[in-house]
């Protein structure tokens, strides 16, 4: 019973539009127009570093360059810079390559209280991030046009590490830029097509939280983050 | 409370909405940033037609398929763990998620905002059964603590001023502190992290589902969408049965309009896909995953001329831009959805009987049609509405149904009107003063009331235009 009515409802759809009911058969037409391409078309991966950038003074979004070499001071500054007595960060498989694994081991010698999301602690990690200060993500797919860096939330990568700390924090890998939301969204279909189940949760996150209910007036800050930095990583 | 608010009259609510100084203010301000910035980034982007022209594209293949595209998308939310409720009726939708409730025994809900809940009016359903219902989008916390329904459907509390949110916060919550918008909103965050985290039930909307994977998607910038699916161990998302997409390559598309012709963002800081229940091995996220897909009246305006309705992605765009709207504000529209979509959708969904003075709350200048980032012709439809109305429903007022009567014989008479044209000077005298008439009898009242009409002038056009020919200039 995992589906309920569906028969009648769908009949009824299908009468309604005045023909028999579709199952199968149905693909997407040729559309006349496709302007997506477009945007920043044949851009170099710098150029697209440099639209980030601009995009990020537009999302109250603070910007940082760093090599493989230097990233660990940047993070390191960044999380003093936010005030951040606790830090939780995702299990990622890149942490080892980047050199964060045993940077952030450090971190307790710092004074820092750090807490690497793991699944078999449960809902402890939660808790965790509520008190956190700073959550630290690596972006999957980063957005150029709009300045947005996609997760693909799995069981190292919890929903609540860019969502309860105060500040957030995305490595971005200068190899992860694409011009626009276009580019992402084929990656997924194409894996989707492939037989490759897209992730529970697909966070596109442009920016600390917002709102303009009050009076119109920007707030910058609201339920999420209200501090993001993102620290673009010479990759390539 | 359903898509019908109050049951005040059209006149009687507009007359409100036009004495609510502040309210007017806030909408003309607020309709002045929200036009500017969708101008500005559809400039920025570039080919906005073309985008447009896809828009209108996806939806209209979308909607021709609808059928086909619910079937895939259940069968997808259904593989990855999810259960789909298909509801006909906002009754059914409103039981099934209450007998969600009740099985969890759910002492506390967050919703984040959805126009589709307004519509079927599921809080009061639910606070029925016992249950605590808490919004937490900041304008619908607003309200929700007033009792008030939302007058615009991105901003829903425009007609409120940061004095009386102080006064509501500090009445209902203790709140001490000023009226600065950002005390205000960390004071929202503070009290509403508490009721995210002891939460039993998450419930949103759904701003374009997956149809090949069964992802949900929610545009936010507050970000508390995420919470609501992130954390309650039960969530519930409930979507118009038209609001999906074929595949992620038109989620962007459609996304991609929305944030411009909605608030002129490139993309809102939060849109964010939830595909069943948490994979094995995932802490957060739904381990209980429900997806109600309404109908309410939708399957009614397919098939028919109608139809681009469906196409509606919610941006409100079209409200920005009326000036009806502007003038009357959000609530004289009587309806969850205001503004020329709402007065195109909300008759078709609950009948002409309550809302046929709605497609009179217009215009027809069609600035509504130009803003639409999927073309639909709003003002099109708001004409063929007044037709049937006229025509089919026979719902105009007995008096005007006389005087169009008297108007045709009138008017297909040359003499009449020739007489009449000549003495409408005269027969308007006794409320002629200085060339202007201030308050004007019979049918002329309603015009007098909030603006001078110009006393007809001594010598009609026609005999002007004699004139002229003959070769005077006056």
């Amino acid at each position: 019973m995992s589906i309920q009515n569906r028969e009648s409802f769908l009949n009824n759809v299908a009468d309604q539009l005045g023909r028999k009911r579709r199952s199968k058969g149905v693909t997407r037409p040729q559309y006349s127009v496709e302007p997506q391409w477009r945007v920043f078309e044949g851009a170099t991966q710098d150029e697209l570093v440099d639209k980030l950038e601009d995009q990020c003074r537009v999302i109250h979004t603070h910007f940082k360059r760093s090599t493989m070499d230097t990233l660990t001071e940047v993070i390191s500054q960044s999380i003093e810079e936010n005030d951040g007595h606790a830090v939780v960060a995702a299990d990622d498989q890149r942490n080892d390559e980047y050199g964060l694994t045993s940077f952030y081991e450090n971190l307790h010698d710092e004074g820092v209280a750090f807490h690497l999301w793991d699944p078999s602690s449960g809902r402890e990690n939660v808790h965790f991030a509520e008190r956190a200060d700073v959550g630290i993500t690596f972006s999957d797919v980063t957005l150029a046009e709009s300045g947005t860096v996609t997760l693909f939330n799995h069981q190292g990568n919890g929903r609540s590490i860019s969502l309860l700390p105060r500040t957030y924090i995305a490595i971005i890998p200068k190899s992860t830029l694409v011009p626009r939301m276009s580019q992402a969204v084929r990656h997924i279909h194409k894996a989707h097509a492939d037989g490759v189940d897209v992730s529970s949760c697909v966070s596109f996150i442009t920016g600390p939280s917002n709102s303009a209910d009050i009076e119109m007036n920007l707030i910058v800050g609201v339920h999420g983050p209200v501090k993001a930095t993102y620290i673009v990583v010479e990759d390539m | 409370m359903g898509i019908k608010i109050g049951n005040a009259p059209f006149r009687d609510r507009v007359q409100e909405g036009i004495e609510n100084d502040f309210m007017r203010g806030a909408v003309s301000s607020a309709q002045g940033r929200f036009r500017s910035g969708r101008l500005k980034a559809a400039e920025e982007l570039g080919d906005w037609e073309d985008w447009r022209t896809l828009g209108e594209e996806i939806r209209s293949h979308t909607l021709q398929n609808l059928d086909f595209y619910l079937e895939q998308l259940s069968e997808q939310v259904s593989k990855r763990g999810g259960k789909v409720f298909f509801a006909q009726t906002a009754e059914e939708a409103n039981e099934y998620i209450q007998n969600v409730v009740k099985k969890k025994e759910a002492k506390k809900i967050v919703k984040s905002k959805s126009m589709v809940t307004e519509e079927i009016g599921l809080n009061e359903t639910l606070e029925r059964a016992g249950a605590e219902v808490v919004e937490t989008d900041l304008g619908e916390w607003i309200l929700q603590m007033d009792e008030d329904p939302p007058s615009h459907i991105v901003t829903p509390a425009l007609h409120k001023n940061k004095e009386q949110i102080r006064e509501t916060f500090a009445s209902k919550k203790g709140y001490k502190n000023s009226d600065l918008p950002e005390e205000l909103a960390t004071f929202a965050r503070e009290q509403l992290r508490k009721e995210f985290l002891s939460a039993d039930v998450g419930i949103t909307g759904c701003n374009f589902a997956v149809a090949e994977s069964g992802a949900v998607t929610f545009v936010t910038n507050e970000g508390n969408a995420r919470l609501v699916t992130a954390l309650p161990e039960t969530q519930i998302s409930v979507m118009g049965m038209e609001r999906l997409v074929p595949t992620w390559e038109e989620l962007d598309v459609m996304v991609s309009l929305l944030t411009r012709a909605a608030v002129g963002q490139k993309l809102t800081s939060y849109v964010t896909s939830i595909t069943g229940t948490k994979q094995e091995d995932e802490v957060d996220g739904p381990e209980d995953y429900h997806l109600v897909i309404v109908d309410n009246g939708r399957s009614r305006i397919l098939g028919t001329e109608f139809q681009s309705a469906l196409h509606c992605i919610r941006c409100a765009a079209c409200i920005n831009v009326c000036p009806v709207y502007r003038h009357v504000g959000g609530h004289s529209y009587g309806s969850v959805y205001p503004g020329p979509i709402g007065a195109v959708l909300t008759p078709l969904l609950d009948g002409y009987e309550d809302h046929k003075d709605l497609p009179y709350a217009s215009t027809l200048c069609a600035a509504c049609t130009e803003a639409c980032p999927v073309k639909i012709p709003l003002h099109e439809h708001l004409v063929r509405h007044r037709e049937i109305i006229v025509e089919k429903e026979k719902k105009s007022p007995k008096s005007e149904r006389m005087m169009m009567d008297g108007f045709a014989k009138w008017g297909s008479h040359p003499a009449a009107y020739k007489l009449s044209t000549k003495m409408a000077r005269k027969a308007l005298k006794p409320w002629t003063k200085d060339d202007v008439i201030q308050d004007g009898p019979g049918p002329l009242k309603g015009w007098t009331d909030v603006r001078d009409f110009p006393a007809p002038s001594e010598q009609t056009f026609r005999a002007w235009f004699k004139t002229r020919q003959k070769g005077g200039r006056s």
